[in-house]
C-alpha cells in the first residue's frame, strides 16, 4: 500500500529535481508578487504589518495554481498516466504520491521562504512564526485541492485559465483560516483555533482529494 | 396487462422530449399565475415597513433569487450524482440546462441585494458572510459553466462537470461557515419556519414569489434541455423526424 505512495514519490521528486528551474521559477513568481505589493500601496509599516498575512497568502495560492497543470499533463502526454491507470494499485493510492510529492516541491520551498518575505513585511517574532506555522499547516491541502482542478482540466484547451476558475473558489477557506491565523495572532486573540481548522482542511483534502482527482483522472483518459 | 406507470420510461431523451415539451406550458402558466399574485401581495397588500420604508419590497425579489440560486446548485449535484453512480444521459443534460439559470439567479440576488443595501446600509456592498458565499457561489457556477464548455466530448463534459458539482457541493459548506466566521455583519435571518418576524402577508408574498421563481427555472430548464437534446442526438432518428416534420 504505502510503496506505491512512495515510490510514486521517490520518481517524481526525481524527474522535479531533473528540471529544477521549473521549482525556481515558481518559487521567484512568488517572490517577486510579495515584493509588488509594497510597490503598489507604499512602504508604511503599520500598513504593511497589516497586510502581510493576506498578500503572502493570496500570492502562495497563486504560485501553487501555477505548478499545477503540470501535475498531470507531463504524465498524460507520454502515456505514463494511462500506465499508472492500469497498474493493480488504486490510482488514489498513485495521485497521494503525486500530491505529497507536489507539495514536496511547490509548499515546502513557499513555506521556508515565507519567513524571509514577512521580514521585509516588518512582521513580529511571533507573528512570523504563525505565518509559517500556518503556510506549512495549509499548502498540502492546497495541493490537495488543485489536484481536482488538474485533472478535471487534463488536455484541454485554456487548461491554465479554466483551472483557475475552478480552484481558486474551493482555496477561499484556506485562504481565510490561513491569513486570519496571523490577524488572530496580532490582535492578541491566539491563532490556535485558526492553525487547527487548517490542520483539518489539510487532513481531509489530503484523505479524500486524491480520489476524486483519480475519478476525474479516469474520465479524462477514457 | 396492466400498465404501471413507469417513471425510468421517461429517462430517455427520445421520451422526455415530447414530456418536456408538453409541461412547459404548465410551469410556465404557473409561474405567471404566482408571479401575479406575490407581487400583489406583496406590492399593493403588505404593509409599508416602519423602519425601511418602501425600499425594502426588492426583498420579494432578493430572498426568492437568493433561495433559488441555493436550491438550484443542490439539484444540480443532485442530478450529477445520479449521472456518474447510474450512467444516465439524461442527467448531465439536465444539470447543464439548469446552470444558466442558477448563475442567473445568483446574479439577481447579489444585484438586488445591492440596490437594497445602499439606501438602507448606505453602501452597495459589504464584505459579509452571506453576499460574500453568494458571490463565491455565482463563482462555482461559473467554474462549472466554463468546464463544460471547454469540453468538447459531451460525455466527459457531463461526467467532469458532475464531479466538479459533487466536490463544490461538499464545499459549499465549508465555505460558508469559514466565511461566517471570517465577518459577519449581516441581519440575521427573518424567516422561520416556527416563528417568523416578518408580516405573516410579507411572508406569503415571498413565498409566492418563490414559487414563481421555482416554475420559471423549470420551464426555462426544460426548453433549453429540449435543444440540447436535439444537438446531442441529432444523428438518432428521432430527432431527424422531428426535425423533418416541423415543431412538436
Amino acid at each position: 500500500m504505502l510503496g506505491v505512495v512512495t515510490a510514486v514519490i521517490a520518481r517524481d521528486l526525481k524527474l522535479a529535481m531533473r528540471r529544477q528551474a521549473d521549482i525556481v521559477s515558481a518559487l521567484f513568481f512568488f517572490i517577486i508578487v510579495v515584493s509588488l505589493f509594497p510597490l503598489g500601496i507604499g512602504p508604511e509599516p503599520d500598513l504593511l504589518r497589516k497586510l502581510a498575512p493576506g498578500v503572502l497568502w493570496v500570492a502562495a495560492l497563486l504560485a501553487t495554481m501555477l505548478s499545477l497543470p503540470r501535475l498531470f499533463a507531463d504524465d498524460h502526454r507520454d502515456g505514463t498516466l494511462e500506465q499508472l491507470a492500469l497498474s493493480p494499485h488504486p490510482l488514489g493510492l498513485v495521485v497521494t504520491g503525486k500530491v505529497i510529492a507536489h507539495w514536496l516541491v511547490s509548499g515546502l520551498p513557499l513555506t521556508l521562504i515565507a519567513p524571509v518575505l514577512g521580514i521585509q513585511f516588518d512582521l513580529s517574532t511571533e507573528a512570523l512564526l504563525v505565518l509559517t506555522g500556518a503556510i506549512l499547516l495549509g499548502t498540502p491541502a492546497l495541493s490537495g485541492i488543485g489536484a481536482i482542478g488538474a485533472a478535471l482540466t487534463l488536455g484541454l484547451r485554456g487548461g491554465g485559465v479554466l483551472l483557475s476558475l475552478l480552484v481558486l473558489p474551493l482555496y477561499i477557506p484556506v485562504l481565510i483560516f490561513g491569513a486570519g491565523a496571523v490577524d488572530a495572532t496580532v490582535s492578541g486573540l491566539g491563532g490556535e483555533g485558526h492553525l487547527s481548522l487548517l490542520g483539518a482542511m489539510t487532513f481531509a483534502s489530503l484523505g479524500f482529494a486524491p480520489w476524486a482527482s483519480a475519478a476525474a483522472l479516469k474520465i479524462a483518459l477514457e | 396487462m396492466t400498465r404501471r406507470f413507469n417513471l425510468y420510461h421517461f429517462a430517455s431523451p427520445a421520451t422526455f422530449y415530447p414530456l418536456a415539451g408538453a409541461l412547459i406550458p404548465w410551469f410556465a402558466a404557473a409561474s405567471v399565475l404566482f408571479g401575479l399574485a406575490g407581487l400583489y401581495l406583496g406590492m399593493l397588500v403588505a404593509p409599508t415597513d416602519f423602519q425601511q420604508g418602501e425600499g425594502y419590497r426588492i426583498i420579494f425579489i432578493h430572498v426568492p433569487a437568493s433561495w433559488m440560486s441555493m436550491f438550484i446548485y443542490l439539484v444540480m449535484a443532485f442530478w450529477a450524482a445520479i449521472g456518474l453512480a447510474f450512467n444516465t444521459r439524461l442527467s448531465g443534460m439536465m444539470t447543464q440546462a439548469l446552470a444558466p439559470t442558477g448563475a442567473l439567479m445568483a446574479f439577481l440576488s447579489l444585484w438586488t441585494g445591492a440596490l437594497w443595501g445602499k439606501p438602507m446600509w448606505g453602501t452597495w456592498w459589504v464584505w459579509d458572510a452571506r453576499l460574500t458565499s453568494e458571490l463565491i457561489l455565482l463563482f462555482l457556477y461559473i467554474g462549472y459553466m466554463a468546464l463544460v464548455a471547454a469540453i468538447d466530448d459531451p460525455r466527459r463534459a457531463d461526467k467532469a462537470g458532475g464531479l466538479l458539482l459533487l466536490v463544490g457541493v461538499v464545499n459549499v459548506p465549508i465555505i460558508y461557515f469559514s466565511v461566517k466566521w471570517w465577518n459577519t455583519l449581516h441581519q440575521g435571518s427573518s424567516v422561520n419556519l416556527t416563528k417568523s418576524s416578518m408580516a405573516e402577508t410579507m411572508l406569503w408574498g415571498m413565498l409566492l414569489m418563490a414559487m414563481c421563481f421555482w416554475m420559471y427555472a423549470i420551464a426555462v430548464a426544460f426548453a433549453r434541455v429540449r435543444t440540447i437534446m436535439l444537438e446531442r442526438e441529432r444523428h438518432t432518428d428521432w430527432v431527424k423526424a422531428i426535425l423533418a416534420g416541423g415543431e412538436k
